[in-house]
Parts: structure tokens; sequence; C-alpha cells
């Protein structure tokens, strides 16, 4: 059950990366490139998952978007946990106002939703994947900076953490060398999860016009487009959210062997 | 209960059927029309909005002159006027006996206090312009209005008959963008916001009694939702369906008329033309050269027809320059090279909601990359849009349809967004604007055209289509829209 | 208790301000006017001049900020300047529809997930329980918006039981209305119940190993007796705490699915305000939506207090 789980996260991700990376090369067509003559074409083995409205192919589309959905998760992932671990790791070595201020801003942060931010953000500086990342990044921040304080408190009891205060050890010290090896795996499983979750966001966002811009396709456009053609080509509003589920479930599922494997007294009851 | 089951049988049996309850009833009296987006208010004198006139437009609100489907100048309150040889006074004759829906009488004093108050220092008119050549409006009897003009205006009589001139009562002007009092033949009767505007009948109409004796206006901007809306028979008709892409199923079905009728919008591939390379007229042919608009509005599906110059077929005087430029990648890059752009430069256009300046940027993008130019698209609001490109001419191209009829007067403008000028243009305006005489006129408009096809100052794309669709039992829908309205007061049902 | 909680009120209302704040700079900085997009392309000057003055805009921002907090306070949320009526009234239409969707998302979600997550519990590592958890891993990865379009062309394509969009009001009586939000409170629920179920099944088979129920179950009360009265009792404070993040969850998931289905709710006012511009409304409706989101979460703090006897002891 457990190497189940990381064998099929791992594995789908491993498709989702290589998707991406063979799309930097190669896709079947131009994922931008418009044939009006096979608009709305049905699949078929020219167009393994047919044409959209403006005749672009929908699996070169797919591909493609693999590699920008990717980017703007790293990113916002990287915003997210680059602010929110130091934030975290300070409110749990300092305590006390800081550790309430910290705490309070997360509180802020968590009481606007991600997506009202990132409809401030694009209002504020126009949509398009760079605005995206800082979104959903900015969403990130309090994720990371709470699950960072929770663990670096747990892990400040721990003896050697004590032992290395006692022996006059600099808190920044302490913190770099015997905290965070110690959290690093909390750490990684939420990296997974959140990376899931900004795949998500990312296509919400481009699903209502603030992700990533055209030509650039994105999954989420892709799904918008496909429901003004519910009637004619169904099938178009099938694949895009195959692709988003697959690559969710397989992070989800990568996090959750991961936990496993990193905290077996967890084992079985996920 | 009685609409949750209609609208389940009526999708239940989809496209081909007829629903029974519809065709039961003899003589139907009211009407549901759809429109795709809500006027923030009702008083048409006090913001652009088109939906404020599609809603109230000769069925609420009245002005001196009213534009029929034809784009023709009608009498209105005015039954009759007389214009001076030198056109500078024109003489209204009123009808008398006219009562606003408040019961407020209309006479001379009423023209007087609408047209100052519209050229009034702090009207907040948004067509002020149409105002501008007034310059008193005189009463010497209640039944007649006098009103004089700095210099001659071909327009006038037109300009009155835009939803911008409506006749509106001084006991009402603080409450009319929530509760529209005007002349016509229909009175509101109230307004769910997000919803629907509701109306009925005015007894008391001065004119004929329109046939409808309810009409609502509903809000329904999602494609999917309208024609859901549609075959439910939620809603009768739809003057502007929003997603005409979507059509086939609707055209093939008994139930519903469906006409493609003309507006005076213009798609446009506007230019910055003070902005290099926009500057060198050479680069603007290029890409009237490199866009296929056949395949444009083809892929668009939006039935509009490629236009080559600003006019619309059905415009005064509308010549057929489509073949100025025709589709000619070849020439366009061997035009882009004599002006010196090289392959791979980079141009931004700017894109506001509407669907054939999104969708029709991704087209266009593809299209001129085809020639070399790399396009990136950014979308933009249209509050954004007025204060980027409108106001402050800060782009390098967009795309926008110029839905004003008779407005080849933005090009002759010292100040336009698209900075065009040329003084040959802007003389042959100036003619254009004071000549009398019909056939001169004529001529004019013709010359008008050909000098912007000729100067290409923007990319001329497609005239905007209405497609309508509505119940096969009405009758008189407008198929065309020369002005922004959604005038219901001839419609009427048959069996 | 009393202490803690007028601390928590202090809290909420200095979160709420901050956010006061935060969205009225944000808005105040927005490129474009609103008073030229109410006027348009033919707009002069002059009249643009007049109509900025008559809605307030010219001016200074913190008399504007003022303005509106001192109006918050009194309870008056001002006038929406696309649409000329009091906002409260504009909210009070919308939240009829993304309320009714939030409360649907959440008793469906809480409905389908805490029998099945007990289910699996019960059944732990039987098939039961594997096909269970199997669901709801996929249930987890679903972007309800996708969600969203499926049950369309599920539902409204296919089989044509309910509207592809659009909201029926409550004019015509509860079912029409109810009928209308059922596809998107099901696109809100399935993924949330696959989270909310998983939680559970954790839950209570943690307290499935407790003293507690152990002692139960040695005094020989019925299984099932003991799964519902005690181990499920005991396991709904993490359930509680989730269907509260739910909540805010559903508050924002809502915004895209009222853009999937065309509902009415607040979400879509919130993006149509932005877009024209009408910042009063959009100010409100932020402040409303972090502040339902913070006393929402307020609550779950409290109904710790009313789930768990451990912390009503005194000295907690």
């Amino acid at each position: 059950m457990r190497r189940g789980n990381l064998l099929l996260g791992g594995a789908l991700t491993a498709a989702l990366v290589g998707m991406a990376l063979v799309s930097l090369v190669w896709t079947p067509y131009s994922p931008t490139g418009m044939d009006f003559l096979h608009r709305l074409a049905r699949p078929s083995m020219a167009h393994p998952m047919g044409t959209d409205p403006f005749g672009r192919d929908v699996l070169s589309m797919i591909m493609a978007v693999a590699r920008s959905s990717l980017a703007v998760a790293l990113i916002a992932v990287a915003v997210g946990a680059g602010i929110g671990v130091p934030l975290g790791g300070v409110a749990a070595m300092s305590g006390g106002w800081v550790d309430g201020l910290v705490m309070r801003g997360a509180d802020l942060a968590f009481a606007f939703p991600a997506l009202l931010t990132a409809v401030m953000i694009t209002a504020l500086a126009g949509p398009g994947a760079a605005n995206a990342m800082l979104a959903i990044g900015i969403f990130n921040i309090p994720v990371f900076a709470r699950v960072t304080r929770g663990a670096a408190m747990q892990a400040g009891e721990m003896d050697y953490v004590i032992a290395a205060r006692a022996v006059g050890r600099g808190e920044i010290a302490i913190m770099l060398r015997h905290v965070l090896p110690n959290i690093f795996g909390v750490l990684l499983v939420q990296i997974t999860i959140q990376f899931a979750l900004a795949i998500v966001a990312d296509a919400g966002l481009s699903y209502v016009g603030l992700g990533t811009q055209p030509p650039f396709p994105s999954w989420g456009r892709m799904l918008n487009d496909a429901q003004t053609f519910v009637y004619r080509a169904p099938l178009l509003a099938v694949f895009p959210g195959v692709a988003i589920t697959l690559a969710v479930l397989g992070l989800n599922l990568l996090g959750d062997g991961l936990r496993d494997m990193l905290d077996p007294r967890l084992t079985g009851r996920r | 209960m009685r609409c949750f089951l209609a609208r389940g049988l009526a999708v239940a049996f989809g496209l081909g059927l007829v629903t029974a309850a519809q065709g039961a009833q003899a003589a139907k009296d009211t009407l549901v029309v759809g429109m795709v987006l809500e006027p923030p208010f009702l008083d048409p004198t006090a913001g652009a909005a088109s939906a404020i006139r599609e809603v109230t437009y000769a069925n609420i609100y009245e002005g001196l002159t009213r534009i029929d489907e034809k784009g023709q100048v009608q009498p209105a309150l005015a039954e009759s006027w007389t214009v001076s040889p030198d056109g500078l006074i024109y003489t209204f004759k009123l009808h008398t006996g006219v009562k606003f829906h408040d019961g407020t009488p209309f006479d001379c004093s009423v023209v007087k206090f609408s047209y100052d108050r519209a050229v009034a220092p702090g009207s907040v008119n948004a067509q002020k312009g149409l105002f501008e050549p007034i310059a008193s409006t005189a009463c010497p009897n209640p039944a007649t209005a006098v009103v004089t003009l700095k210099r001659p205006a071909a327009n006038f009589l037109f300009d009155m008959g835009w939803g911008d001139a409506v006749m509106v009562s001084p006991n009402s002007i603080a409450t009319d963008k929530t509760n529209p009092v005007g002349t016509g033949p229909f009175k509101f009767v109230r307004w769910v916001k997000g919803d629907r505007v509701e109306m009925e009948r005015n007894p008391d109409y001065w004119g004929a009694q329109p046939k409808l004796a309810h009409v609502t206006f509903r809000f329904i901007s999602d494609p999917s939702a309208a024609m859901a809306a549609l075959l439910a028979g939620d809603v009768d008709a739809f003057p502007n369906f929003p997603a005409p892409e979507a059509l086939d199923a609707i055209r093939a079905n008994p139930r519903f008329t469906v006409a493609i009728g003309t507006t005076s919008g213009k798609t446009i591939l506007a230019l910055n033309d003070a902005r290099k390379p926009f500057d060198d007229a050479r680069v603007r042919r290029a890409l009237a050269y490199a866009i296929n608009r056949d395949e444009l509005v083809d892929a668009l599906a939006n039935y509009g027809k490629p236009i080559g110059s600003h006019a619309v077929p059905g415009d005064f005087g509308y010549v057929d320059l489509t073949g100025v430029y025709p589709y000619d990648p070849t020439k366009a890059k061997a035009l882009l090279a004599e002006a010196g752009v090289k392959p791979g430069t980079e141009m931004t256009i700017l894109l506001p909601p509407p669907a054939y300046a999104r969708r029709g940027g991704e087209v266009i993008a593809e299209m001129l990359g085809s020639v070399g130019i790399t396009v990136k698209l950014v979308p933009i609001e249209f509050a954004q849009w007025l204060d980027q490109v409108f106001t402050r001419s800060d782009f390098d191209a967009t795309i926008i349809a110029h839905t004003e009829d008779r407005d080849l007067d933005i090009y002759a403008r010292d100040k336009y967004y698209f900075n065009y000028h040329n003084p040959a243009y802007q003389a042959l305006y100036k003619q254009y604007q004071e000549a009398v005489d019909p056939a001169k006129q004529l001529a004019l408009a013709q010359a008008l055209q050909r000098t912007l096809a000729e100067d290409e100052p923007n990319v001329f794309l497609f005239s905007l289509a209405k497609v309508g669709v509505w119940n096969a039992k009405l009758r008189g829908m407008w198929e065309n829209t020369p002005i922004p309205a959604n005038d219901v007061t001839g419609i009427y049902w048959v069996d | 208790m009393g202490r803690l909680v007028l601390r928590r009120l202090a809290a909420l209302l200095a979160t709420l301000l901050a956010a006061s704040v935060i969205v009225f700079l944000v808005l105040s900085v927005l490129p474009g006017d609103p008073a030229a997009l109410i006027l348009g392309t033919s707009a002069r000057p002059d009249t643009l001049a007049a109509l900025r003055h008559q809605m307030g805009l010219d001016r200074p921002v913190w008399v504007r900020y003022l303005a509106w907090i001192w109006g918050l306070a009194r309870g008056d949320f001002g006038v929406s300047t696309t649409y000329d009526v009091p906002v409260v009234e504009l909210i009070r239409q919308r939240v009829m529809v993304s309320l009714p969707l939030a409360a649907m998302g959440i008793v469906l979600s809480t409905a389908i997930a805490i029998p099945a997550g007990v289910a699996a519990a019960a059944r732990r590592g039987r098939a039961v329980d594997a096909a269970l958890m199997g669901v709801a891993q996929l249930g987890v990865a679903l972007p309800n918006f996708w969600l969203g379009i499926l049950l369309i062309l599920a539902f409204s394509v296919a089989l044509p039981w309910f509207p592809a969009s659009g909201f029926a009001g409550w004019d015509h009586g509860i079912w029409p209305g109810v009928h209308s939000l059922l596809l998107p409170a099901l696109a809100l629920a399935l993924p949330q119940a696959a989270i909310l179920a998983r939680v559970t099944r954790s839950a209570v088979l943690e307290t499935l190993g407790a003293d507690y129920v152990r002692t139960a179950l040695a005094k020989g009360l019925r299984g099932w007796v003991v799964l519902w009265r005690h181990a499920v009792r005991n396991a709904l404070i993490p359930v509680v705490t989730i269907i509260g993040l739910q909540f805010s969850f559903l508050m924002a998931g809502t915004v895209i699915i009222e853009n999937v289905f065309t509902l009415p709710g607040l979400g879509r006012l919130i993006f149509q305000a932005i877009a024209q511009r009408d910042l009063i409304v959009v100010q409100d409706l932020v402040v409303l939506l972090a502040g339902s989101v913070i006393v929402v979460n307020f609550l779950v703090d409290l109904a710790y207090f009313a789930l768990d006897p451990r912390l009503q002891a005194p000295g907690q």
C-alpha cells in the first residue's frame, strides 16, 4: 500500500515532468499553430485528442501546458517556502511578540481567499503567468510559515537542540544545523501538497482568465473555451481536466508515499 | 414550479420539439427579451453604456426625433420640423397632450430643460458632443421649440434621435437612474438587479398603443446560459445572441427565427499612428495585407462581414473597399522589408473583454506571426482600456469595435486615441460636415472612406453582425441595429 | 474562557481593519477611472470632471478611506457607483445565491464524507476501506471547476435533468432555486468530501485505539454503539476543524463555480465590480468575505470548547 502510493505517484509525476521536458523540443504540432480547415476535429490518427475551435492540436497544447504549469507551481512554491519557512522558523525560535505578529499576519493572509488575492494582483498588474505565480506564492507563505513553526517548535524541544543551546550555539546556527534538517521531511511533504494545489490554482486562475495568457495555452482556458462548445465538441472539455487530475493525483500520491516513508508512525492511517 | 416543468420539458425533448404550453395561448401579449449586459442604471442621458439604451430607448424614453430600423430619422415627440435655409435654425412642432408617466405634461419647456441640461457645464451626458452645436433653445409657444445652432450640423436631426438626446422631465430627473420616467409607450415596473427589468403598457400613451402588455428584459451574459434559456422558453428573443459560434443547433430548429443583421459596429485593429513603426503607412498597409479577413471572420464564426474602410454595408454612402488590400502575405513581407521592419519585430495588441477582441486577437497574432511579426497579446478590462488606450494613447495596437453610426469625424479630430493626422482628410471632412446638398454629401462621404482605405490608419477588419434569435411566432423584431436599441413598440405575436 | 473570547474578538477586529486598509490601498492605485468608464468614449473633460465630483472621486485618498470606514462602523455600506443603489441591497440579492450554495456544499460534503470515513475506519484494511479511500484519493485530485463542467456534460447535455447554468431564483418557491444550485453544490462538495472522508477515517481510527473506547468495548457495549457514541463523537474535533477551514475554502471556491454555472452570486459580483471599477462594492465585499472567514474560524474555536470536555476544565 505504502510503496504503491510512492510508486504510482512517482510514475505519474515522472510522466508529467517527462511530458513537460519533451514539449520543450517536440510537440506533434505547434501548440499555437492554427489550422482553419480543421476546426473542432474529432480525435483521429492525425490529432489524437482532436482540435480546438481554431484548429489547434489539443495534444500539443496539453503537452505545452504541462511545462508552463509546472513552472508556475515551482515558482509559486519556491516563493511560499522561501519566505514562509524563514518566517516560521524565526517565529518558533523567538517566541513572544515576534511569534504573535507573524501568526496574526498569517491569519490575515489566510482571511483573503487565494483567488481574491489573485484578482487584486491581476487588476493591479494585468493578467499573466507571473502574477499567477505571485498570487499563489503569497497564498503559500502562511502555509509554510505555520507548518515550519509547528515542526520547529517540536524539534526545539528535542534533547540535541537543548544541548546545543546549552553549549552556547547561536540561534541561527541551531536553526540551520539542527532544526532544519529535522523538519526537512515535514517540509518536503508539504511541498508536494502545495505543488499539487498550485497546479489546481493555476488552472483555476486561467479558467477565469487570470493566469497564463494567449497565445500560449493553459488548461484552465482550454476548459473555459470548451464550455462554449459543449453541444458540438464535448471531448474538448474532457482532456485538459484529465491532465490536471492526473498531475494532481500523482503529486498527492507522491506526497502520501513520502510521508509514510519518512514517518512510519502514520503508516496505514492515511 | 411551472417554470421548472417547462424548462425540464423543453430541454428534455431537445432541440426539435415544440413545447405544448407555448402554442396553446392565442394572442400572447408578454415578451421576455434576453440581453447580454445589464445596464448600470436607466438614465440614458447620464452614461455611455449601450445597455441603458437597449432597455429604455423608444420604449420608455423618447426624443424629438427617433431612428428607425433602417437608420432613418423619423418624427417622434416632434411631429414635424422646418430648417432655415442656412441650416442654423430648427423649428420643431411638438405633439400636444403628451404626458410623462408621472403625469408631468410635455411641452417646449421640457425640450428646453433637456437640451439646456445636456449642454450645461455640469452636464454628465456621455455624448455631450452631439449637443455642442446648439447655441440656444427657445419656446415661442408651448407647442413649438426653436433650436438655434452655432454652425450648420449635417447630422443634427439624426443626433437628436440618439438615446442620449431623449426628453427627461425636470420632476423626475433626480430618480431616473433607478426609476426611469419618460413619455414612451411603456412604463417602468421594476428592476431586479443582476436579473431583469420589467415594464408594462402605458395606457395614457399619446401615440398608437403597443400590442404587448408586459415586457421583461433579462440579463444573461453567459453563452451556454443564453442557449439554455432560449431552448427552455424562458427567453423569447435574444436580439443579440452572445454565442453566435454555437448557433448551428438553433438554426436547424423551426421553433426559432435566426436573423443575421448588421450593426454600425466597425471592428478594427486600431494602431497608434504616432508610434513607430505604425507612423509609416507602408507598415499599416502591410498589416492589412497580412490579415486574411475572410478567414478571421470564419474562425470567429460571428457572422461579421469584412470591411475595407471605416464604414459597414448599409452606412450612408458605403463603398466596398475590401479589395484595396487583399490577403497577400508576400506583399506584406515585401512592404515590411521596404519600411525597414525586421522579421521578429514585436508588437503588443491590447485586448478588451469582448470575444471579437479576445478570440480575434489570437487569430490575428497567428496571422501576423506568419509575416514575421511577433505579437504579444495583453487582455485588459474596459476601465483600463479607456484609461490607457483611449485617454493616454499608450499602446501599439488594440482590437475594438466602434459602434457609433456616422462616426467618420473621429479621423478628423486633432486628438483621438489612434493619433491619425491628415490635413487633407480634415479639410474633406469639414466640407462634408457643412455640405447641405444631399448629393454632394454622399459624394463626400464616399471620398472620406476612400481616403481612409488608402491611408489605412487602422486595419479595418469586419463589421459586427447582430445575430438575433427569437421565437418564430414573433413579428416586428429589429433585424438591424443602426443605434443601440431594442425597440419593442412594434412587436407582436402570431399563431 | 471569557477573557480568551475577548482577546480573540480584539484580534479579529484588528485583522479586519488591516484587511480594509490593504484592500483600500490596492484599489486606490488601480488603473482605470470609474467615471470615465461610465461616460465612455465620447466623454468630454468637463463632463468627466463633473461626474468625478459627483462621485466624490476628487477627494483625497485618506478622506475617502475614513468616510468608508466611518460608514461601515455605522452599518452603512455606501452606494454602488455603477448601479447607483445601496451596496447592501446588491449584496443581499447575491448572498441569497452564494450562501445557500456554500451551505449546500457543506451539507452535501459532510453527508457524504462522515459515513464514508466512518465506514472505512470500521472496515479498516478491507476492500471497502481500500475502495473508499481510492475514490477519495481521486476526489482530492479533482479540480471542482472541471467536475462542474463534467456534471454539466453528464446531467445537462447528455441527460437533460438540470440547467447547464443560471439561477432560477427563489421567487417560484424553494425547489427551482435548489434545483439550479444542486449541480454546482455537488461540484463544490465532492472534492471537499474526499478530504473530509480521509480526515474522518484517521480521526476515528485514532479514537478507536483510545482507552475509553477499549473500556467501553470491555464493558460489553455493542460494536456499532461504541463506534458512534464514543469513537465518532470524539473524532468530531478534527472533523469540525476541517469543516470550518472548508467553509472559507468554499466561499472562495464558489467564485470559480459561480463562473462555471453563471450564478449571480457574490463571487461574480466581485469580478464584475472590479471590471466596472465599482470600488466601494469591491471594498465592502472583500471585507465581508475576509470577515466571514475570520468569524468562522472564531466559531470553530468556540466549537472546540463545546466538543472537547478537556478544554472546558478550569485553568485551560
